[in-house]
């Protein structure tokens, strides 16, 4: 049981940089980013592909790199093509699967069994201590905390606070002689870096990577961040941040128990779908509820309820 | 100080929507003008504005602010050198925001990875203190809690904390109730007076028309049939105004939302 609980932590852990990268981008910036998926299996594949080049610590900002670019082509498709966002982020996600395969060598699975990576180097360094057993969360913590001290440090900035509000207010942004062009560009470029680094982490510990590793991603980030929001509902940017974090943790760990209860793996996709719907429709649905008891009393009153 | 010369604009060419916003406008802004502008709906008000702060570019025509030709210059490049406030109060601020925030972005002090200042903070709090409405101690309160008439003040400092060349008022006072809009409009003559603010303003008041500023224009059908200032101004009453209209542009002056008297 520990061992599940471990490796819930761990992955709730690593899935966390992509819901943080949501958090940039679908809370902050107020654009759905469905290029998620495919950024992160790019993130999965440049990391492998340089970690198994030999060059373990590269494998980081590569990967990071290569989410900037995406998140660049996604922005700049809405900002200056008259593409839809949403739209942007499919046609996005649909190319990154090719390009997915090129950066693999044209296999769409690749093994890390005897590659070194930041996970084994870490596991040499802890050897012997007592954090031998623990050197998967240790280094995703670490990851964790570095993202969410610089999510921090850059909303409150000037272009973080100028990120910030051309999801609430575009109108204002302009008047304030920013253009909400180019901190979409920044707010999705740094977002996917995120996603990518989320990716490239996952790969490098199950040490393998595969096409299809990150489908599915957008909806359980979202899932991950909805639930986040019930844990911190207020409070500034860093408690938020944690509070999406604990979301993604919490959504494994409810994964791991119903997955131990004998529910198969294959669901998992389905149920991050139904918590997304909970979450978005249910708010809404409870909003709409006194007009649904209006409808019912009158219905049974008739004429002497109107 | 604004020059606009010959501008034109027309939506939808071509179609059977086609309407023509702006016809063949001149006119010329005297550094220290406080203009308010009456007219019709749809006389081409708002659109006068937009125009202006550059929502969109015009079909035709030059329009020089302090002698730089801005006619083609991007919305968010002129708002350094105009200020705007709308009807809505919501259009001008960041509800999800801190007051502090949205004053800071406002102000754009610094580099793009500076935080604010502590001075920053303390000039925007004797700002804030200068609207007496208990905003300085709720710096770090989200704008969407504030009433519409605080929306609006502090749209207002936002528009004027870096002064700019000129102020657009687009009747920003008209979704405030009597009071709130009274002490909106005593804030804006007080500040366009310090900062010696070159000022447009629509209103749809026909008193405050003639109480505020120096010059006041009428415009119709796109065009402005109407420029009055100085001396012939100070004589004019409210009825002059309408007498006016109705012998400039041949029938009533018609705006659903417009108030006689105050």
């Amino acid at each position: 049981m520990l061992s599940i609980l471990q490796t819930a932590l761990e992955l709730g852990l690593i899935g966390s940089l992509t819901v943080l990268a949501l958090f940039l981008s679908y809370t902050m910036l107020n654009v759905c980013d469905l290029s998620t998926d495919g950024c992160f299996t790019l993130g999965a594949a440049v990391g492998a592909v340089v970690a198994i080049a030999g060059h373990p610590y590269l494998s980081i900002p590569a990967a990071m790199g290569a989410g900037v670019l995406s998140g660049f082509v996604t922005a700049l498709l809405q900002t200056r093509m008259g593409i839809d966002s949403l739209l942007s982020g499919i046609i996005v996600n649909t190319g990154l699967y090719s390009i997915n395969i090129a950066v693999m060598g044209g296999a769409s699975l690749l093994n890390m069994n005897k590659t070194e990576t930041v996970f084994t180097k870490a596991k040499a360094l802890f050897t012997g201590t007592a954090l031998a057993g623990m050197y998967k969360t240790a280094v995703a913590l670490l990851a964790v905390a570095l993202v969410i001290a610089f999510l921090t440090a850059f909303l409150r900035t000037r272009l973080g606070l100028a990120i910030h509000a051309t999801g609430d207010n575009p109108d204002m942004v302009r008047s304030s002689s920013i253009n909400p062009g180019m901190t979409t560009v920044v707010g999705l470029c740094v977002a996917n870096s995120l996603t990518a680094l989320s990716g490239c982490l996952l790969a490098q510990s199950q040490k393998s990577v595969n096409i299809d590793i990150g489908s599915g991603m957008v909806t359980i980030a979202l899932a991950s961040l909805l639930i986040g929001r019930a844990f911190a509902p207020r409070g500034g940017t860093a408690r938020k941040a944690v509070g999406a974090v604990v979301g993604a943790i919490v959504f494994r760990l409810v994964y791991a128990v119903a997955l131990r209860l004998n529910m198969p793996a294959f669901m998992l996709k389905l149920v991050s779908s139904v918590i997304v719907v909970i979450a978005i429709a249910g708010p809404y649905l409870r909003s709409r509820y006194p007009e649904l008891h209006r409808r019912l009393s009158h219905r049974k009153g008739g004429a002497q309820d109107a | 100080m604004l020059n606009l010369s010959h501008i034109s604009k027309t939506f939808n060419p071509g179609t059977v929507n086609e309407k023509r916003a702006l016809t063949d406008l001149t006119l010329e802004v005297k550094p220290g003008d406080f203009i308010s502008i009456i007219g019709a709906n749809g006389a081409g008000k708002s659109t006068l504005f937009n125009a202006i702060a550059g929502t969109f570019f015009t079909d035709t025509g030059a329009i020089l602010l302090d002698g730089r030709d801005i006619t083609l210059l991007p919305e968010h490049k002129r708002a350094k050198l105009i200020g705007r406030l709308f009807q809505d109060p919501m259009r001008g601020t960041a509800p999800n925001m801190s007051i502090e925030e949205n004053l800071a972005l406002a102000a754009g002090r610094g580099g793009w990875l500076s935080h604010v200042s502590k001075a920053d903070k303390a000039e925007f709090r004797d700002r804030l203190a200068l609207l007496s409405m208990g905003l300085e101690d709720r710096m770090q309160h989200p704008v969407g809690l504030l009433s519409g008439g605080q929306r609006q003040a502090l749209a207002l400092m936002m528009a004027t904390v870096n002064p700019p060349k000129l102020l657009l008022l687009d009747e920003h006072t008209a979704a405030l109730d009597p009071a709130t809009a009274e002490k909106v409009l005593a804030l804006t003559r007080q500040i366009v007076e310090d900062e010696k603010l070159t000022c447009l303003m629509v209103t749809h008041n026909m008193q405050s028309a003639l109480d505020l500023g120096n010059r006041t224009l009428m415009m119709d059908g796109g065009r402005i049939i109407f420029d009055v200032e100085g001396e012939e101004r100070k004589k004019l009453t409210v009825a002059d105004l309408l007498v006016l209209f109705k012998e400039a542009a041949g029938k009533a002056l018609d705006n659903d939302r417009m108030m006689l008297g105050n």
